[in-house]
């Protein structure tokens, strides 16, 4: 009698998925690396220094899990939460008091902490093992771009669940872009910017009312954020890590003495 | 925020997490007793009679002393807790001796000595009696209303984890190079090149990644169901919360504030930063140190990065966070945020500490009515100081360090190496970075406000 895992793993159905038996032996572990789609971002062998967590501290690989996390819980949230100062503080009250299985904002919030936390490990990382030295200097520089689209995502997600906490933080971290040299209207050099005696640079046309997409925090601004935060930033952050994980296959793998 | 319950309404708030704190600690020993004597890692420190004080014995000792300390946690009892608490005056003592002057020289000095006595810290046994420590302080302190209230506040958990786990990898990393320096100076090769060999990454990365995957979701389960998100207020343009702070990661920046105008602080330096780090493998043309743990082998490299990202980065997040309270006026960890306190601001531009206290003139000033250009002739010459100054701190300052010992020891051959190009931006770059502590030790000692101050045309520096 052969047993059930047997007549699973001998089934069409099966067979059509898995085009190779288990990965028990030399061959069939080589095989599975090369036909599965999710694996063959990995080579088939490594140096067994460039694996060991004492050298890697995974970091890299659990800042992307928690990217995973979040982009799971994230579309999850967005059944539920509409950008408008009607409803979002009351789709974020409800997700907590009414929704079934109402873990989703806190995975998703702390998630977000967690990947701001881990891309600077990953960063220092790889920094101490001085693994942005050449061939990979390049890879330093996606990582960088990386660091710095986490971060946003982090900041414009903060500002959706519309509360105290949300608009100020928003405020006070806006606010220096009121500040910026020229193109903000308390930016040194704006006042130069004048035609006829007319500031070009105001509050309605500075480099803040275009983040802000108005004069102060506002329903403009929460829509500019949602769609940053839901589309525009984890697009850019995908195709990056993509090109990310791409580089380090093509730079040679994870770095080691030369 | 700063929440003032009686104390045994508090004491049963936090019964729960500090007796659980204290098991956790007390398991995490037992842990650690239990690898050593398994793994016959156990060193054996000094023998009475019969019995070996051994490093696995210390870690069991430690285990039962949390152990016994859980209960009294959970005790709600005053008198019991004061036990395990920081004696009050002391409390009182380190919030008066706490300021941004000696948290900031504070923090840069035990990680100053950490580094240099790294083969020393680094020892396992000696790390791990730190991390006790630590947590035992910690521990200590959460018995202060002051101090829980802003530790537990949801969004600040994040931060005492970033803590930690940087002290852990920062330990782990500092391990490993002290170990691979050791080996180099018997002329070793590096402990990473002893695994060269080729492993099938199924199963041995895969797993571990699978494993690292399991973790990670028990963990942030475990986090989701113990801590809420915070939810406040509706939004409200009307009432300004005190203090205002950004998200935490963003709390370096904002605490810059308090040294520079916003431009600079919110707009210059985080694009300096970036721009910073995105050059460094083209700045950095040490060929050593690539693919394994190292500091003698990349000092300089090592030290300015440790320096700008331990230093002016995570203890600013730190004080921006736990330190800063209403009006942004600094608090010790204990003490309570009092939205009347009063810091004296008595500080005075460069300008004036040149033409006022020094020649004892007024201030140049354009009469009225003349135009622009006279306007502007007026305040440059009125901020000459200043600005022949930084001028010279990014250009002249660069190629004296070329020149002149102590410092051409060190920055000659980078010169040589580099070509007059990427020699000034790495040398501006670092001299950027150097300004923030420069610019804070003018502040606390000479009161010094601006470099440059043009109000006039909102250019301060
Ligand atoms: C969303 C953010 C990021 C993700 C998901 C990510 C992911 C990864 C992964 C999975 C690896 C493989 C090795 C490892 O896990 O350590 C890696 C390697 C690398 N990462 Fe990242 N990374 C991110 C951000 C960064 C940042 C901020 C930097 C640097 C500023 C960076 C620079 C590098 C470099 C140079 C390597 C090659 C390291 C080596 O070969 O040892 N990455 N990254």
């Amino acid at each position: 009698m052969p047993s059930l895992s047997e007549i699973i793993r001998e089934s069409q159905i099966w067979k059509s998925i898995f085009r190779h038996p288990m990965p028990v032996d030399r061959r069939n572990r080589i095989v599975v690396m090369l036909t599965n789609f999710f694996l063959h971002l990995h080579p088939v062998s490594a140096k067994k220094q460039g694996i060991a967590l004492s050298y890697t501290w995974c970091m890299g690989g659990v800042t992307f899990f928690l990217f995973l996390i979040e982009t799971i819980t994230g579309v999850l949230l967005m059944f539920y939460y509409r950008p408008t100062l009607e409803w979002a503080y009351s789709d974020i009250l409800a997700l907590r008091d009414v929704t079934s299985l109402g873990l989703m904002r806190e995975l998703h919030r702390w998630g977000a902490h967690a990947m701001v936390i881990t891309v600077w490990l990953h960063m220092y990382r790889v920094f101490l093992t001085g693994s942005y030295k050449p061939p990979r200097e390049f890879n330093w520089v996606v990582g960088v771009i990386l660091l710095l689209l986490t971060l946003l995502l982090s900041f414009t997600g903060y500002l959706l669940p519309w509360d105290q906490l949300a608009i100020w933080a928003i405020t006070v971290g806006s606010n220096m872009a009121r500040a910026h040299p020229v193109l903000g209207h308390e930016g040194p050099g704006a006042a130069l910017l004048t035609v006829d005696g007319i500031d070009m640079i105001t509050n309605a046309s500075d480099a803040r009312f275009g983040l802000l997409g108005a004069r102060f925090v506002g329903e403009e601004t929460l829509n500019r954020f949602y769609v940053l935060h839901c589309v525009a930033i984890p697009l850019a952050a995908s195709l990056l890590i993509a090109i990310h994980f791409w580089r380090v296959r093509k730079d040679g793998g994870i770095s080691g003495p030369l | 925020m700063h929440g003032h319950l009686p104390l045994d309404e508090f004491l049963v708030q936090i019964r729960g997490f500090l007796g659980s704190y204290y098991v956790a600690l007390a398991t995490m020993n037992a842990i650690a007793a239990l690898y050593l004597w398994q793994t016959g890692k156990s060193k054996i420190w000094l023998r009475v009679g019969p019995i070996e004080l051994s490093s696995s014995l210390a870690c069991l000792a430690a285990s039962g002393l949390f152990l016994l300390v859980s209960p009294i946690a959970y005790s709600v009892d005053p008198s019991l807790v004061d036990v395990i608490s920081i004696p009050k005056p002391l409390r009182a003592g380190l919030d008066k001796a706490m300021t941004p002057v000696s948290y900031s020289i504070g923090t840069f000095f035990v990680l100053a000595v950490l580094f240099v006595g790294r083969r020393w810290f680094s020892r396992p046994e000696i790390a791990w009696t730190g991390l006790n420590l630590s947590l035992l302080l910690m521990g200590f302190s959460m018995t202060d209303q002051n101090f829980a209230s802003v530790v537990t506040k949801p969004d600040n958990v994040p931060i005492v984890g970033l803590v930690f786990l940087l002290g852990f990898f920062t330990w782990l990393a500092t391990r490993r190079a002290v170990l691979n320096d050791e080996r180099a100076a018997r002329g070793e090769p590096p402990l990473e090149a002893l695994d060269s060999e080729k492993v099938l990454v199924w199963p041995d990365l895969v797993y571990t990644e699978l494993i690292c995957m399991v973790a990670l979701t028990a963990l942030m389960l475990l986090w989701a169901i113990g801590l809420q998100a915070p939810l406040e207020e509706p939004a409200s343009a009307m009432k300004t919360p005190n203090p205002s702070k950004a998200p935490w990661y963003f709390l370096g920046l904002q605490e810059m504030l308090v040294y520079y105008d916003p431009w600079m602080a919110g707009v210059v330096l985080p694009v300096t930063v970036i721009g910073g780090l995105m050059a460094i493998p083209y700045l950095d043309f040490n060929k050593l140190g690539n693919g394994y743990y190292t500091i003698t082998q990349r000092r300089f490299a090592y030290v300015t990065f440790q320096f700008g990202f331990l230093v002016l980065w995570i203890t600013l997040i730190v004080m921006g966070t736990f330190l800063r309270g209403p009006n942004w006026n600094f608090f010790g960890f204990y003490e309570t945020w009092d939205a009347h306190k009063v810091e004296a601001l008595n500080n005075v531009d460069l300008s004036q500490h040149f033409w006022i206290s020094l020649l004892n003139r007024p201030m140049p000033k354009a009469p009225e009515n003349s135009d622009l250009l006279v306007k502007i002739v007026y305040v440059v010459f009125r901020e000459l100081p200043g600005i022949a100054l930084i001028a010279g701190y990014f250009t002249v300052l660069p190629p004296l360090l070329v020149i002149f010992p102590p410092f051409s020891a060190l920055f000659r051959n980078m010169y040589l190496k580099m070509g007059f190009l990427r020699y000034m931006v790495m040398s501006n770059l670092l001299l950027t970075m150097a300004l923030l502590p420069i610019k804070m030790v003018l502040r606390w000692t000479i009161n010094l406000k601006y470099f440059i101050a043009i109000p006039e045309y909102l250019l301060n520096f």
